[in-house]
């Protein structure tokens, strides 16, 4: 375990070969941190580390660093998502300073979901740099300097890299994203909710035949579906999301729609762990963490590895 | 080209308040955007009249961003500037601007400066251009800077849709007309390449002067 990156919990499950499981949290609109603290206790022993989302869909929430560091308050394993959308380059180094001064871990980057989408429309979104630079950014800092080049003066920032991919891309936004990411020195991905597993296995088949498996971790994005409307708002409404006819219908006709999302869920997650290349599951329970345990528990995960 | 539009009438009568009015139109990119020309200057010379404001005179510059071009012509407007309270600028922002080093008199601007673009139809603009103040258009044909939501430098976000923009489904994602562009050239090995941060300092938006 000498050439650990960040020696987090994540990494070392992830370098053992183990299957990993992160599982996402959302921050609240608002400040209270019993919140975050339920949160964190209801999934506690069911993930190997916790996603805080940046201001998800251009929504203002409590920021993912404070959320991050009241998980780790209670022994939980955060990775702090970071976009690009409301910092610029001073800030999000900054950020990544603070992040590692709290024992920060683990940084998730992306570019972030546009400013039009959120609760104030009429911000300026910043987008100084994109995701594939904030990786380089993180990178660089790693290595005791900043973007710009100036040396950091104390402190090690030992950031384990995360960034996103989307197998349903178009085929100019995705594999050649996914290399870019690669190569400015993404270390684990997570990818977006899979619904389909045809298409997953298309974009793994790609993915093995440029051995980029071999030289990232990839954590398949599993979604459990609440509702039939929220089935059709990811389907429509959510940038980046592919859910099949088969799926919505399947939801429709459920009589407990609940069950059935956990069902489908369930089912894809057993067919994405046998897929050569998948090292682990990323679960984005959308305001629906209590599906969490059971979906861990079933799958056969527990219990999680030390 | 400069786009400009025409502002609310509404608006424009309570900024502007009471006459005497001057207006000022603009021969350039206020005349191709029909917001400045001496057609849109006597119309809009017909609705203030119609509410019973006095038109002390109007003219339309040549174009209204050179300063030394304006001080010539509005000096044979001399007369009818003295008695005007305010002066209307149907130009663009750049323009207005012009007006206020050369005239003490209060400007209301007619029009809202929207971007630099490209005249697509008679009356149908399209951003092209942020003056970002390093071009890197040669690289990929089009400018993601100017036309991406995001200006994401190393490819597109994971949210276009059949080659259109998650922010407005009507727009083409800017990456999608690069793809096919070095694809039709030969040269998609571009899109391998990682693009550094870009260096802002350079770019338009902080006050600057150029000489030749």
């Amino acid at each position: 375990m000498e050439d650990m990156k960040s020696g987090s919990n994540l990494e070392k499950i992830l370098a053992k070969g183990s299957f990993a499981i992160t599982a996402e949290i959302g921050p609240p609109k608002g400040s209270d941190p019993n919140v975050i603290k339920r949160k964190g206790e209801l999934l506690r022993g069911y993930a190997d580390a916790f996603n805080v989302t940046d201001n998800q869909t251009a929504v203002t929430r409590m920021s993912s660093m404070a959320a991050c560091d009241i998980l780790q308050g209670m022994g939980l394993e955060p990775v702090m998502q970071m976009t690009c959308r409301d910092r610029n380059r001073i800030a999000l180094q900054s950020d990544v300073l603070g992040a590692s001064a709290l024992g920060i871990k683990n940084i998730l980057c992306l570019t972030g979901d546009h400013q039009s989408f959120g609760n104030h429309p009429s911000a300026r979104g910043v987008y100084d740099i994109d995701s594939v630079q904030l990786i380089q950014a993180l990178k660089i800092m790693r290595e005791g300097r900043f973007l710009s080049g100036d040396r950091i003066l104390s402190g090690a920032n030992k950031i384990f890299i995360g960034a996103a991919a989307n197998p349903y891309a178009e085929a100019y936004a995705g594999i050649c994203r996914l290399e870019k990411k690669l190569m400015a020195g993404a270390e684990f991905i997570q990818t977006q909710s899979i619904f389909s597993i045809d298409g997953f296995e298309e974009w793994m088949k790609e993915v093995r035949s440029k051995n980029l498996h071999k030289k990232v971790h990839i954590l398949a994005g599993i979604t459990p579906l609440k509702s039939i409307v929220m089935a059709e708002h990811m389907k429509n409404g959510v940038p980046g999301t592919f859910i099949p006819e088969e799926i919505i219908v399947k939801m429709k006709n459920a009589r407990d729609p609940k069950k059935e999302g956990c069902k489908i869920a369930l089912e894809t997650i057993e067919e994405v762990k046998n897929i050569d290349g998948v090292h682990g599951i990323h679960i984005t329970a959308v305001f629906w963490e209590e599906s969490v345990p059971s979906l861990v528990k079933e799958s056969g995960f527990l219990p999680r590895p030390k | 080209m400069i786009i400009t539009k025409q502002k609310d009438i509404e608006d424009l009568l309570n900024a502007l308040g009471d006459g005497p009015i001057f207006i000022a139109g603009c021969s350039a990119c206020a005349t191709l955007c029909h917001t400045g020309s001496e057609k849109e200057v006597l119309a809009m010379k017909e609705v203030l009249e119609k509410k019973n404001l006095k038109i002390s005179g109007w003219v339309v510059l040549d174009p209204a961003c050179h300063l030394q071009n304006d001080k010539r012509l509005l000096r044979s407007h001399k007369k009818e500037l003295e008695e005007s309270k305010v002066v209307m600028a149907l130009s663009c922002g750049n323009g207005i601007q012009t007006l206020s080093e050369i005239l003490d008199i209060r400007i209301v601007a007619g029009t809202d400066t929207l971007f630099l673009g490209e005249i697509k139809h008679a009356s149908e603009f399209e951003e092209r251009c942020v003056m970002c103040g390093e071009c890197i258009v040669d690289l990929f044909g089009f400018c993601p800077i100017a036309r991406c939501p995001k200006s994401m430098l190393n490819g597109p976000c994971e949210g276009v849709k059949n080659g259109k923009c998650e922010v407005d489904p009507e727009m083409d994602c800017v990456w999608h007309l690069i793809y096919e562009h070095l694809k039709e050239i030969g040269h998609l090995e571009v899109l391998e390449v990682i693009q550094p941060p870009k260096d802002w300092s350079i770019s338009a938006g902080r006050g600057n002067k150029w000489k030749i």
